[in-house]
């Protein structure tokens, strides 16, 4: 017995070490610097001493993405005051539920200790409008200090996303999330006899066109898009009204049926793989053994999930493409089938994603949260470097527009093509005058729900019953049309 | 009162005693259980939820949620998912767990290694349902290893999550592995704590096994069975992490393996407190009478020992 009490003594004190370890791992991660630029950024004009800023400073977001950007241009470069812990909490994202966790977190904002206060969080597209509109968010110009000379250089929807009902703006973005259509060359080839993405773009430059190719593809063999959501985006970012009226009624646009029509088509005639987004099918679709022509993606996505997923092994810890260049080329030349895509606009205007800062009511480092602000959304530099290095398309006209003409830029993924360029065309055309609060409730369920209408599992009706259901349970304030 | 002050210096009591070591549990019981039973039930006649980051109520709705749950929405198909889902699971688990218990137990059958077995049995029950959950859905995934294999063997592929059938039975498969150990290790109990005399006098007559098992273990177990019966049912009724897990929380094709519990979780989750407690209400009142059946069934002396018991007294009285 007192053998066995020892041994539980024993594993016990291991499980709750083990704990320990396992919660400060993510907080001591090693900021890895990838390269120095040649130039400091403007943004070193150190923290003014005398301002008294908290000891720790808390940012909320639901993947590593910003961690990622924070850690190599921000706190790599030296700019974290002394004394100061910057403490990530990452809430996945899916089913409401990094909303969930940010809402209690923000309700208890002013009863929470300084340091347990949110000083920073991200936002989506899907869901901006939820904390813009409340006093939760601070003005960047007049609580944060921004000055309107800084932000003047970002694309104006980024700012018109975040902009409360009063005119102010409550956040600010590095990134602008223009869609294009990428598409396998070699499939390309076999279909329409080119892969140039001229042609391609005028052989897919309409439904109806697309329609065709999609026949084409399937006498060939391949399938046109891997799942039932891929094209969703290109139908909703192009609503003619919002998801919800002032009378807290749900209205589906007509662009919402023409994407249940047109994907039930797909379905049956075999043009796609019956995949749902974000699943291994869907993903190894777009890996070496995949047989599908192309998928909507925006700039994050050709750039991370694309690229991640073509991939035949994964890339190693830190090799990226301005880094190590003879690397980066080692590590992915005949990797897979990298080179082997390429971007056109496709059928329809679109945007996916995007990713929004937010100062929270009550942080006490406001100082910081304008320099990290200032460095990472607006500072030409680094959002050079940062479009250099990772090839996501940056929150600057002036720098988007220097890297679209410099021939010398190109993605060596996409086949050594400049998919800047065409991102900036299709970042001209982004109108987001159409979203609601209720957007991610609104996409997830209304996919989820039709999911079974597309495998036959359930009628058109039941599918659309469903997804009322499923919104009303989400969001109770709401009603079902008359 | 003089008497009872009397007797009081007469005798020691130890009775407060056993007053003060129950202060613990009922502390921890009223803190943590009793207290927030009575708020769900008090919550539960108000509308209150978050719209956005703003609080809408409490305002007072008497019976509202109530009528909205049980007239407008759609429990009763959530509770004969539930229910199906059970059965699907239960019949065999109840079977397999049946004979194994009789095997196990055979004197004349007399199997090797049974503890071995038992422990094998039970092992599914030690994983983490939502552990075990992720372990089926990666396995029965539309490209996962079971439809390789059955690719491999010339089957056609089957998308196990995209039919009803496939994930209704994935559930139930899921939770019959779990379950059937802990099912027949109650049920040995059960059969060993037969006298094995009547079974040899069963013998002795001339019974054959089937008539054994139909005669003699059969009613002789009942109480068990019946307390196999309704804590699997119990359990059932809050079946919850397995297809949430596996569904990912929307309830499978159609919402036809969403459960009561999820439906309910649905509601917590999106902090729609008064519909919640609704649903927890009329959950606790169906769990409530089920607990009570199971209580009088095992209080309650079954015929059998109730007229051993008459016999006996009456030998006493007879001497």
């Amino acid at each position: 017995m007192k053998k066995f009490k020892r041994f539980i003594a024993i594993t016990l004190i291991f499980v709750m070490t083990l704990s320990m370890i396992a919660c400060t791992s993510p907080t001591a991660e090693e900021p890895e610097q990838p390269e120095e630029p040649a130039e400091e950024t403007p943004a070193t004009e150190a923290p003014e001493p005398e301002v008294k800023e908290g000891k720790v400073l808390n940012i909320w977001g639901w993947n590593n993405e910003f961690q990622g950007l924070f850690n190599n241009y921000f706190e790599g470069k030296g700019l974290v005051p002394e004394g100061v812990e910057v403490k990530f909490t990452i809430v996945p994202n899916k089913d409401n539920a990094y909303q969930n966790a940010l809402d209690e977190a923000l309700l208890n904002q002013e009863k929470a200790p300084d340091d347990e206060k949110i000083d920073l969080f991200l936002v989506e597209a899907d869901y901006a409008l939820k904390y813009v509109d409340t006093d939760y968010t601070l003005d960047i110009i007049k609580d944060v200090g921004l000055t309107a000379d800084d932000i003047s250089g970002q694309y104006k929807y980024t700012q018109e996303i975040v902009t409360d009902s009063k005119g102010a703006i409550k956040g600010t973005s590095w990134q602008a999330t223009p869609g294009l259509f990428a598409y396998r060359r070699s499939i390309a080839k076999d279909v329409l006899g080119t892969d140039d993405p001229e042609a391609v773009q005028e052989a897919l430059s309409t439904w109806d066109k697309f329609y065709e190719v999609a026949e084409k593809a399937h006498a060939k063999g391949y399938k046109m898009l891997s799942g039932f959501d891929d094209s969703y985006r290109t139908f909703s970012n192009n609503v003619s009204a919002p998801w919800v009226d002032e009378n807290n009624t749900i209205i589906i646009d007509d662009n919402i049926y023409k994407w249940i029509e047109q994907t039930k088509a797909f379905t049956d005639n075999g043009y796609n793989n019956k995949t749902s987004l974000w699943d291994d099918q869907w993903a190894a679709d777009q890996g070496p053994a995949g047989k599908v022509f192309g998928f909507f993606y925006s700039t994050w996505g050709i750039n991370f999930t694309l690229l991640g997923n073509a991939l035949e092994t994964p890339l190693p810890e830190g090799v990226s493409a301005t880094g190590d260049p003879e690397a980066y080329r080692a590590a992915t030349e005949g990797n897979g089938i990298f080179g082997d895509y390429a971007v056109c606009y496709g059928p329809q205007n679109y945007y996916w994603g995007g990713s929004w800062l937010c100062a929270a009511a009550g942080s006490d480092n406001i100082e910081l949260v304008r320099e990290i602000m200032k460095t990472m959304t607006c500072d030409k530099e680094t959002l050079t470097t940062i479009t250099k290095d990772t090839q996501d398309f940056t929150n600057n006209i002036e720098a988007m527009e220097a890297l679209a003409a410099d021939d010398s830029f190109a993605s060596a993924f996409l086949g050594g093509q400049n998919h800047i360029k065409l991102f900036l065309g299709s970042a001209k055309g982004i109108d987001m005058s159409n979203i609601s609060p209720y957007d991610q409730g609104m996409n997830e369920e209304i996919q989820t729900a039709f999911r079974d209408y597309f495998n036959g599992t359930v009628d058109y009706d039941t599918a659309l019953n469903n997804f009322y259901t499923a919104v009303i349970e989400k969001y109770p304030e709401l009603k079902r049309p008359e | 009162m003089n008497t009872s002050k009397n007797k009081k210096y007469k005798s020691i009591s130890y009775a407060k005693w056993g007053y003060i070591f129950l202060i613990p549990f009922f502390t921890i019981y009223i803190l943590t259980n009793f207290i927030p039973l009575i708020s769900t039930i008090y919550y539960s006649f108000f509308e209150n939820y978050m719209s956005g980051l703003k609080q809408i109520g409490p305002n007072f709705v008497a019976f509202e949620n109530y009528k909205s749950i049980l007239f407008d929405s759609d429990l009763p198909k959530y509770a004969y998912n539930t229910l199906y889902i059970w059965l699907l699971g239960f019949i065999p688990q109840i079977t397999i767990s049946m004979l194994l218990a009789i095997w196990f137990t055979n004197i004349r059958l007399n199997l090797k290694f049974t503890s071995f077995f038992k422990t094998v049995i039970y092992m599914p029950n030690l994983i983490m349902a939502a552990a075990f959950a992720m372990l089926f859905w990666a396995l029965f995934s539309d490209i996962g290893p079971i439809n390789n294999l059955m690719v491999s063997l010339g089957l056609e592929p089957y998308r196990f999550l995209a039919e009803i059938k496939g994930t209704r039975g994935l559930v139930a498969l899921m939770n019959f592995l779990m379950w059937f150990g802990n099912t027949t290790i109650l049920l040995m109990a059960g059969i060993m704590g037969i006298d094995s005399s009547i079974f040899e006098a069963a013998q002795i007559d001339g019974a054959s096994s089937w008539q054994t098992f139909w005669h003699v273990t059969l009613p002789s177990i009942k109480p068990i069975l019946v307390y196999v019966l309704l804590t699997s049912l119990i359990g059932g009724i809050q079946m919850f992490d397995v297809p949430q897990i596996l569904t990912d929380g929307s309830g499978g094709p159609d919402r036809t393996s969403m459960t009561m519990i999820m439906f309910l979780n649905k509601h917590l989750f999106s902090k729609n407190y008064g519909m919640a407690g609704a649903i927890c209400v009329i959950l606790l009142i169906v769990t409530a009478i089920l607990s009570f059946t199971i209580y009088n069934n095992i209080t309650e002396k079954d015929t059998y020992t109730k007229s051993k018991e008459l016999k006996m007294k009456g030998g006493k009285n007879e001497k």
